[in-house]
Parts: C-alpha cells; sequence; structure tokens
C-alpha cells in the first residue's frame, strides 16, 4: 500500500467529496484505497473483521460510473449527489440485492435478498460504491458483537477488547479507516455504544425519520436506521441523504428533512440550555468516563452553555422495561424464521419428518444463544397471566419515560449523559454474565424508548480507550444534536487532533496478501 | 428468586418451536430467573393508572391508494426456499403421522 492511497483513507468523508468534486482524486482510486484498507487489516487471526462480506467489484463499478459522469461534465456532473463516489458500508441487518445478508445469523447464511432496503436504494441512487456487509450480533441481539455466528469483531483501539454492539462492525471499520462512512441500526443503543467505544460519531435519529423497510426486524418500536462516521459533520451528510418519508414504511414519519451539515457548520452552545440527566451518572460508570464527561460540561460551559440538571426519574426502570418490550417484539418477529420459505433448514435427528418438528430442529440449529433468550423471555412475557406483569407494565413505564423526557425538555434544548457506563471491555469478560452485557445499554435505551433523537460523539480518552459524550433532543430536533455534538467536537480538537486520528496504526499484512481479491477473506455467500 | 423452572422453560421452547437439549433447560431456567428477577422491579413501578405507550409515535391508520405496485414473480419469491416444487415452497407433513 502507497503512502498516497493510505492517506486517502484518512480524509473525511465531507474532504473526500470536496477532492471528488475539485477533480484531485477520482473514486476509482477513493475506493481502491478502501479496498486495500480492508485486505490489509480485516482478515487474519487478530484482523479487525469489521466486513462479513466485501463487495470489490461491485463497489468499483459504481465509482467508476461516478467518475465518467463527472468527467463528462455539465449537467450531469452537476446533477451528482454531494457524497457520490464516497464509498461506504453497511450493517449487514440491511438487505442488499446482489451481496448476501446475513443479520450475523446461521439461520440467513447464503440467503440473497431480491430487493435492497429504501437507505440502499438511497445510497445507489446518490452512488455511494457500497463496500460491504458489516458484523454485527446475530440479528442485532448484544453490545459486544461477539454474539455474531461469523466471528468477533475487534476494537481497532485495542485488539484484545469489543467494539461495542450490535453494530461493532459498521464503528470498527470507520475507526480503522476501512469505510469513511457506514449504516447502523440501533434498538437501544447500537449505534450509540459502539461508536462511544471506538472513538466515532454514531446517530439514532428520530423514530420514523428514516425508512426501516428492509432493515430485518428486531423490535419494531425501537429499531431505527442511522449514519456511522468519524466526524459529526460526515454523520451529518449522511443522515440528511438516508432521511425521509418512505410509503413502504407504515412507521414513517412525514415532513421535510432538515438541513444537518449546516447545523455542524454553524454549531454553537452560547446560550444553549444542556440538561445533565441526574439517572444516567454516577453508580454503575467508570471513574474515567465520569472524569471525560465532566471535562465536556466544563469545555460546554465555558463556549456559553447554561448546564442545568434534569431528574428523570422514570430512567431507572428503563433497562428492564427495554428488557421486556425488545424480547417480546423480537420473539414475534424472529417467528419467520421456521425454514419453509426462506433461510436454513435443519432436518431432525431422528423421529418423524413433521413440519413442527423441522421448525423445532431448524431454529436450534440456526439461532445461537443470545436469539434464543431473547425469543423465550418474550414468550414468557408475552404469556397469559404475565402479560400484564411484564409487557404491560412495560408499556406503561414507556409512558412515564416520555414524560420525563418532556419535562426535561422544558428546562433545557438538549440533554446531555455518558453514551456507555465503561469503555472497552475485553472480548469474552461478559461472556456467561448476559445481565452485566445488558448493562452497557443503561444510558441509550430511554432514547429508543421515547423515540428521540441522539448521537455519540467522541469525549476523549480513558486509559487510552475511547470514552462516549451522548446528546439527546425532542422528536423531530434532529439538528439539535448535531448542534451540540458539532460544538463539543470543535471544543475538544482546538488543542488537539480530534480523536478518530488518533487511533493506533494498524498492522498490516503483507502486500502479496493484500493483493489478494478482497472477497476471498470475508466468509463463503454460497448457499 | 423467580419461579421460573425448567419445565417452564421447557414449555416456552416448545411455543417458540425452537428443540432444546436437557442442558440448555437447565442453563436457560437459570438464566432466564436472574432477568426476569432484574425486570421485576418493572412492575412495581407503575400503579394502575397510567396509559400504556406501544408505540413512540401517534400515527394511526396509514393509508394509501389501492394500486398494485411492484410484485415479486414466483421465481423471485423461490429463489431462497430451502425446497420448492412445481412453483411452490415444499414442506415436510404438516400433521402427525399418527
Amino acid at each position: 500500500m502507497t503512502t498516497h492511497t493510505h492517506h486517502l483513507t484518512r480524509l473525511t468523508a465531507a474532504e473526500m467529496a470536496q477532492k471528488l468534486r475539485a477533480g484531485e482524486i477520482t473514486s476509482v482510486q477513493l475506493t481502491q484505497a478502501h479496498l486495500d484498507r480492508i485486505a490489509a487489516v480485516d482478515g487474519g487471526e487478530h484482523g479487525i473483521h469489521a466486513f462479513l462480506h466485501v463487495s470489490a467489484e461491485e463497489a468499483l463499478r459504481t465509482a467508476a460510473e461516478v467518475d465518467d459522469l463527472r468527467a463528462a461534465g455539465g449537467a450531469v456532473a452537476e446533477a451528482l449527489h454531494p457524497l457520490a463516489g464516497v464509498p461506504i458500508a453497511v450493517k449487514d441487518l440491511i438487505v442488499t440485492e446482489g451481496q448476501p445478508t446475513t443479520a450475523g445469523s446461521k439461520m440467513l447464511e447464503g440467503w440473497m435478498s431480491p430487493y435492497d432496503a429504501t437507505v440502499v436504494t438511497k445510497l445507489r441512487e446518490a452512488k455511494l460504491p457500497i463496500l460491504g456487509k458489516t458484523n454485527l450480533d446475530e440479528f442485532a441481539m448484544g453490545s459486544s458483537t461477539e454474539h455474531s455466528a461469523y466471528g468477533v469483531t475487534r476494537n481497532p483501539w485495542d485488539t484484545t477488547r469489543i467494539p461495542g454492539g450490535s453494530g461493532g462492525g459498521s464503528a470498527a471499520a470507520v475507526a480503522a479507516f476501512e469505510a469513511p462512512l457506514a449504516l447502523g441500526t440501533d434498538t437501544g443503543g447500537s449505534i450509540r455504544q459502539p461508536g462511544a467505544v471506538t472513538g466515532t460519531v454514531g446517530t439514532k435519529p428520530t423514530y420514523g425519520s428514516v425508512s426501516r423497510y428492509g432493515a430485518i426486524a428486531m423490535a419494531s418500536s425501537l429499531d431505527q436506521i442511522g449514519p456511522v462516521a468519524r466526524t459529526t459533520e460526515d454523520a451529518a451528510l449522511l443522515h440528511e441523504l438516508i432521511a425521509g418519508h418512505d410509503p413502504k414504511d407504515s412507521t414513517s414519519l412525514p415532513g421535510e428533512v432538515p438541513a444537518f451539515g449546516e447545523a455542524v457548520r454553524t454549531a454553537d452552545v452560547a446560550g444553549m440550555r444542556i440538561g445533565v440527566i441526574k439517572q444516567l451518572q454516577g453508580e454503575g460508570y467508570q471513574q474515567g468516563v465520569l472524569d471525560r464527561f465532566h471535562e465536556a460540561l466544563d469545555a460546554l460551559r465555558a463556549a456559553g452553555a447554561e448546564i442545568v440538571e434534569v431528574d428523570c426519574p422514570s430512567f431507572d426502570y428503563a433497562l428492564g422495561a427495554y428488557y421486556l418490550i425488545m424480547p417480546s417484539e423480537a420473539s414475534s418477529n424472529l417467528a419467520k424464521f421456521d425454514g419453509v420459505r426462506y433461510g436454513t433448514r435443519v432436518l431432525p435427528e431422528d423421529g418423524p419428518l413433521t413440519i413442527e418438528r423441522v421448525m423445532g430442529s431448524t431454529r436450534a440449529a440456526g439461532f445461537g444463544d443470545e436469539v434464543k433468550r431473547r425469543i423465550i423471555l418474550g414468550t414468557y412475557a408475552l404469556s397469559a397471566g404475565y402479560y400484564d406483569a411484564y409487557y404491560g407494565s412495560a408499556q406503561k413505564v414507556r409512558t412515564l419515560i416520555q414524560q420525563d423526557f418532556d419535562a426535561a425538555f422544558e428546562k433545557a434544548d438538549v440533554l446531555i449523559s455518558p453514551t456507555a457506563p465503561t469503555v472497552a471491555f475485553p472480548l469474552g469478560e461478559n461472556d456467561d454474565d448476559p445481565l452485566a452485557m445488558y448493562l452497557n445499554d443503561v444510558a441509550t435505551i430511554p432514547a429508543n424508548l421515547a423515540g428521540v433523537p441522539g448521537i455519540s460523539v467522541p469525549g476523549g480518552l480513558s486509559e487510552g480507550l475511547p470514552v462516549g459524550i451522548q446528546f439527546l433532543a425532542p422528536i423531530r430536533e434532529d439538528a439539535r444534536v448535531y448542534r451540540a455534538g458539532g460544538a463539543l467536537e470543535k471544543l475538544l480538537s482546538q488543542d488537539a487532533e480530534p480523536l478518530w486520528a488518533q487511533a493506533p496504526e494498524l498492522a498490516e499484512t503483507e502486500p502479496a496478501a493484500a493483493a489478494e481479491p478482497a472477497e476471498a477473506a470475508a466468509h463463503p455467500a454460497g448457499k | 428468586m423467580s419461579e421460573i423452572s425448567r419445565a417452564d422453560v421447557e414449555h416456552l421452547a416448545k411455543l417458540a418451536h425452537i428443540s432444546m437439549t436437557e442442558a440448555e433447560l437447565e442453563k436457560m431456567a437459570g438464566e432466564l430467573a436472574v432477568i426476569v428477577d432484574s425486570v421485576r422491579s418493572v412492575s412495581e413501578a407503575v400503579s394502575g393508572e397510567v396509559p400504556a405507550t406501544s408505540h413512540p409515535l401517534p400515527l394511526t391508520n396509514v393509508f394509501r391508494e389501492d394500486e398494485v405496485g411492484h410484485v415479486f414473480t414466483a421465481e423471485q419469491s423461490l429463489l431462497n426456499a430451502p425446497d420448492a416444487e412445481a412453483g411452490r415452497f415444499k414442506v415436510p407433513a404438516i400433521l402427525d403421522e399418527e
């Protein structure tokens, strides 16, 4: 790999777009530089393993198309989307025609979607080369990407540690300069928590503001697709591209998409009321995380923000309510994986061959432990005699949490908290303790229960590992999280390189290995 | 501790169509009991008067014109089928043999 192409992968998406428009670089060069980087750092025993599938040929074809259109000049070149030619990675929960979609599960090994998700259609229309599909916890169930059926993803800051989850692949790809942009999904923090522990930026948009058509559903009243990037501006530009009403998603919000990029470029917190959530700090949060959090508050205060404390007593029950609502919805959504119409079918080893028994053996073999745990838990919470006590109560807590948000947003324009209670933990640490794993999402879950937008931006390091700062805003006020997040990003990089630029250099495999087709490194896609 | 027994998990697994070994049932019963204990506070947090929220947005009855949009062909629909015959999904016996 030459220094020249290495340099290309370290630009921000906004800078890449600018250089493409100016004719300083081509999309083929840019895309190839990222494919080379993937080949150099993603494979091997200690590789990042952010990608489950790399689609070099398709990505280069799109890149060449953009270069031709730009070279032709005139109205066609003018009409290109600002991000045209900037490569992107897509979480493997989002369906793509022509590239396999596994959801990180054996259940969907080799499955080829006959259609594109709406967000993927938007990427194709804007001509962003799609580099491939990124690793995740199976069906997005987890906080560490250790529950993928295809192996763990490693944190580029310390490859013995988790990259967060469920979208660890998208966050790690962006942090390791394998892609400047990625798509994620966030049901309880799966965009924001990986962003926090990998020193990158991730946004969960207002529920319904980005189409969920083509995102394999986990918990439909909580799931949301959103942008993953290294800077708030890059996240904002991608967010603008993917947002908007979609008639194919019955929960899609009508209305215009605000200018998020502009919100970042003019970011300023002078006079902004920022509410510190009393319940999302203190016990259970590492001291290093709290130290960076308080430094962020000091920086914001010094820049003219008014820091106030807000009380959200129902947040104490958010985690419990989430772990009733999410499994309940998941148990219903995952009932469709029955080995009849698509996906794996596994026959029982002995006994009569009836469809019920084939379903039982298919789901036993196709689902991993965490997925089974959540399906069983959801089935329990929804069963007669327990429904009111569990699912019913959780829905009431959801109302209380919305009321807490409403009251908090009377006193503050945005709310702030650490994104995750800890820095990235070592791979395997929580293997035998599902409950400890669930606690990672304690600060991100309230936003999903209420549908409000949230962002995680880098807040510095604790013991050499990234800490994330979360901003939350009222429904449809996503621009506010960009204004606040963009301002903090600026304040914290005044006297230092931005955090993403400080990530350790990764060992690259020999050029000979890097020259192999990238597809060879990914898991086999054939049925 | 919670009251979830191995027999409860066996019943739930049957409802969820997941075959489980004895060892899996034992392990899952223990794990579920811990999780259920931790979420029990939720039912203690709410009194009767709070309305339930099933969805973050008050969207109801989204209508559209009754027009045929894009539809998959039979071939596309069967592309990922584990087994197919004569343009249909092929499955094992629906009913028990006896």
